[in-house]
């Protein structure tokens, strides 16, 4: 039995669910993310209370420009594709080519977290907007930090794959680990879109 | 493993195989071990607060001493005795309730149960280094940010870990009752306590992000500047309010749907009846869980959210007592020309239905907001919320554990001690708190230190501090009754009560694999029908084959400590940030033996049919 879980031969269509471990990893994972929208749901509550209380320091239309921010969404979006693909050369047993796009998504994703950190040391260094500045920065780095620590712990997570499988191959063990690791990656990208609609455009815009 | 073959090893191997434990039965032992020892504590605290309030102008502990008992009676008794003792309960019967070998994630059980212990040793540790929180158990901001010392740190913190821990319970339970259940147990003829159980898995589920949310601002705005809640500094104070009722409304539902699923497994075995009215117990419960995310505002009534938004919380509060008296009646009619035995379990249970029906109609008061604001921060709050978590929860509770305990320790704890101890509890309950009522009525606030002479309230707070000693009692017999079963009392049979569900057709304890053989469950109350159309005893649904069980591990423990360190390096980074260290060392051993686990295969092990042929067939032959 159990060197049958981690032969890499003869997988099945979708080996991520082919075990009950998988399944239930995989259903165990969409309630942890149901749990997580919650979570983002209450930041994002917090936020829009907060957003206009600036008090001296700069409100949200001076402080954002929506093309650093733009890039950094399409690098985002272009991460859940790569990730995609990767999904889709597990379920056709080719790890090669899973690695590889793998691999592009963490660079994706590495770029995503460069840029938003030196977005944060431009609002903190030329505009004095820190953390503790008012009720809207702790707000907006509360929100917006969150999200770049997920995508922080993501970029470990699939780095700790790839390392962890680069000599064995794609197997029932191992399968259900990348597919929620993936999953994880598409809620990062999902909660992004709303970060950008909500604080990014409506505080330009809005 | 049975009691009986672990009684044999040494000390230090019981210990470790406690340590490294992932089976649900042992967790459950854990969780007891835990909650009740926390229940105690927060009945301690109660008994000092009840002996401060026993005369006008009494001085028996300072002011702040008062603050910080209360604040830590309420936050120990909601989230580190009655919730692990709930937990204790659903591990204990839910996985042998739907013919399961284990839970879907035996790790993740075992971790949830090292952080809520661990959270709630962070939590007491501020006894030791300078004072207990103070703020009261809903810590209202601005008083949470701006009260001093540590002691609002160790209760973010504190509460954090703990609530991490219940989320993964959460997640846990979901998963198991949807991919783990017996062939022929589908979702309508499981037992309403499983039911139960997933409505507040889902409610666990949705409700404690809110709460992580709220003590990260918290913990920000105290240890880290932020100005969540600061309002000099653009800050507001309500957001507090929401995220905290968000997360605390269902999370009274969280208390009492358990109850009320204990209850509908006591009352028909006891009755000798089928539960009356099955499909709308479960979509009552279903309801009750659906309303209970709508309602958090009702507790914000004198915040000044507006009339519009007070009506709507007030109507959508009164709405839940539809379902719940569903219930109420489902209950009598289950009784109703039943054969009654009026065992501890079943006391627990008739004891339960008047005094929930009396919180409950006392919650429909509170429920008219016009009203709420003659009540609001009474004593007839504290008596309302007592009614339905002392009468609702805590009865559920030890109903539960009576009538589940063999199945934790192979014996039924002495049935004529537990009469008293229900008797005890019961009138010293009602003693306690319906006064309460009208000592709220007649104006005493909530929180307050001291009361004055001559405004009638003496009496009435007299006979309370009295009931609680009453209750004080009968806990302690119960704690007796424990020890004395152990020595005292035979071994129980796996069928001790004549039940009707799953965990009654395996042995007390049951085998570590539980069912040797997956059970053919062929309608709702499974053994039952066996007793009645069969021969007692489960239809196998499988052939006798090798069962595949999870490896014991330590990781969850070590897990579980590096985060308690990284949470009191956190707290104590203000005053000498040489506690960062104390902090990234805990954060290292936490995602360290997070990755340990990512990258060593864990494939479990297997027993082998031939060493099962050798055991008994674990069942109740």
């Amino acid at each position: 039995m159990a060197d049958e879980l981690l032969k890499s031969t003869n997988l099945p269509h979708d080996p991520e669910r082919a075990t009950l471990e998988g399944k239930n990893k995989f259903l165990g994972f969409w309630f942890f993310l149901g749990g997580e929208t919650v979570l983002f749901a209450s930041l994002f509550g917090t936020y829009l209370a907060l957003k206009n209380s600036h008090l001296d320091g700069v409100p949200a239309s001076e402080l954002f420009g929506l093309g650093l921010v733009f890039i950094m969404t399409m690098i985002l979006l272009t991460s859940s594709l790569t990730s995609v693909y990767a999904m889709y050369h597990m379920k056709n047993n080719a790890p090669k080519k899973m690695m590889l796009w793998l691999g592009i998504t963490v660079l994706l994703g590495l770029s995503f977290l460069g840029l938003e950190i030196y977005e944060f040391n431009h609002y903190v260094n030329d505009y004095g907007h820190g953390f503790t500045t008012s009720a809207f920065s702790s707000a907006f780095y509360a929100l917006v930090g969150f999200h770049g620590a997920h995508v922080a712990f993501g970029l470990g997570w699939f780095i700790l794959l790839m390392v962890r499988n680069w000599k064995r191959g794609i197997n029932l063990y191992n399968a259900p680990k990348f597919y929620i690791a993936s999953l994880y990656w598409h809620f990062i990208d999902v909660v992004w879109v709303f970060i950008f609609t909500v604080v990014y455009l409506m505080g330009v815009v809005g | 493993m049975s009691a009986t073959a672990t009684k044999k090893a040494g000390f230090g191997s019981v210990l470790w195989d406690y340590l490294t434990t992932v089976d649900h039965k042992k967790i459950a032992i854990l969780y007891l071990i835990g909650g009740f020892f926390f229940f105690i504590l927060g009945g301690l605290e109660a008994m000092l607060v009840r002996i401060q309030l026993i005369q006008p102008d009494n001085n028996f502990v300072s002011a702040q001493f008062y603050n910080e008992l209360i604040t830590m009676h309420g936050t120990t008794m909601i989230f580190l005795a009655a919730m692990p003792l709930l937990l204790a309960l659903m591990n204990i019967a839910m996985p042998l309730q739907i013919g399961a070998r284990d839970v879907a994630f035996p790790f993740v059980n075992a971790l949830g149960f090292w952080l809520f212990l661990i959270g709630g040793i962070v939590l007491n540790i501020s006894w030791f280094t300078g004072g207990a929180p103070d703020a009261g158990w809903t810590a209202y901001t601005p008083l949470s940010i701006f009260s001093e010392g540590h002691g609002l740190d160790y209760y973010s913190i504190g509460l954090q870990i703990a609530g991490f821990g219940t989320l993964m319970g959460g997640i846990n339970f979901l998963v198991t009752v949807i991919t783990m259940r017996a062939p022929g147990m589908t979702m309508m003829r499981m037992p309403l306590f499983s039911w139960t159980t997933f409505i507040a898995s889902v409610l666990i589920l949705f409700a404690f992000p809110a709460l992580t949310v709220g003590l990260f601002l918290l913990t920000f705005d105290r240890l880290f500047g932020a100005n969540f809640f600061d309002p000099s500094m653009g800050g507001n104070v309500v957001i507090w309010e929401h995220l905290f009722w968000i997360f605390g409304h269902p999370e009274v539902y969280i208390l009492i749907l358990p109850a009320f699923g204990v209850f509908s497994e006591v009352i028909p075995t006891f009755s000798k009846k089928r539960l009356f009215g099955y499909s709308s117990m479960v979509f009552a419960t279903v309801l009750i869980a659906f309303l209970g995310f709508m309602v958090w505002a009702h507790h914000m009534f004198t915040v000044g959210l507006g009339p519009i938004a007070n009506s709507i919380f007030a109507i959508a509060t009164m709405a839940i007592a539809v379902p719940t008296g569903i219930k109420i009646f489902n209950w009598l009619f289950t009784m109703w020309g039943g054969t009654l035995r009026f065992t501890s379990p079943m006391l627990f249970a008739l004891g339960f239905i008047p005094s929930f029906t009396i919180g409950g109609m006392t919650g429909v008061m509170l429920g008219a907001a016009a009203a709420d604001f003659q009540y609001h921060d009474t004593y007839f709050v504290i008596a309302h919320f007592h009614y339905v978590i002392v009468g609702g929860t805590v009865f559920g509770i030890f109903a539960g554990l009576i009538y589940w305990w063999p199945k934790m320790f192979g014996k039924v704890l002495n049935e004529k001690m537990n009469h008293w101890f229900f008797w005890l509890f019961f009138i010293g309950f009602h003693l306690t708190f319906f006064l309460q009522h009208f000592l709220g009525l007649m104006g005493m606030p909530r929180r307050y230190w001291v009361f004055l002479e001559g405004q009638g309230l003496d009496l009435f707070n007299f006979i309370s501090t009295i009931g609680a000693f009453f209750m004080a009692a009968g806990t302690i017999l119960f704690m007796y009754n424990i020890v004395w079963t152990a020595m005292k009392e035979p071994k129980a049979s796996g069928d001790p009560w004549d039940g009707r569900t799953l965990e009654w057709a395996v042995s007390s304890p049951p085998p570590h694999y539980n069912f040797k053989q997956l059970p053919l469950v062929r309608g709702l109350d499974p053994l039952w029908i066996e007793k009645t159309e069969g021969n007692g005893k489960m239809q196998p649904a499988e052939p006798l084959g090798d069962i595949h069980m999870p490896n014991n591990t330590i990781i969850p423990l070590i897990m579980s400590i590096g985060l308690g360190i990284a949470g009191m390096g956190i707290i104590y980074q203000v005053d000498n940030p040489m506690w960062w260290i104390v902090a990234v060392i805990g954060f290292i051993i936490f995602f360290g033996s997070m990755a340990v686990r990512s990258l060593k295969d864990d494939l479990g092990h297997h027993i082998h049919k031939e060493d099962l042929e050798k055991e008994g067939d674990g069942s109740n032959g």
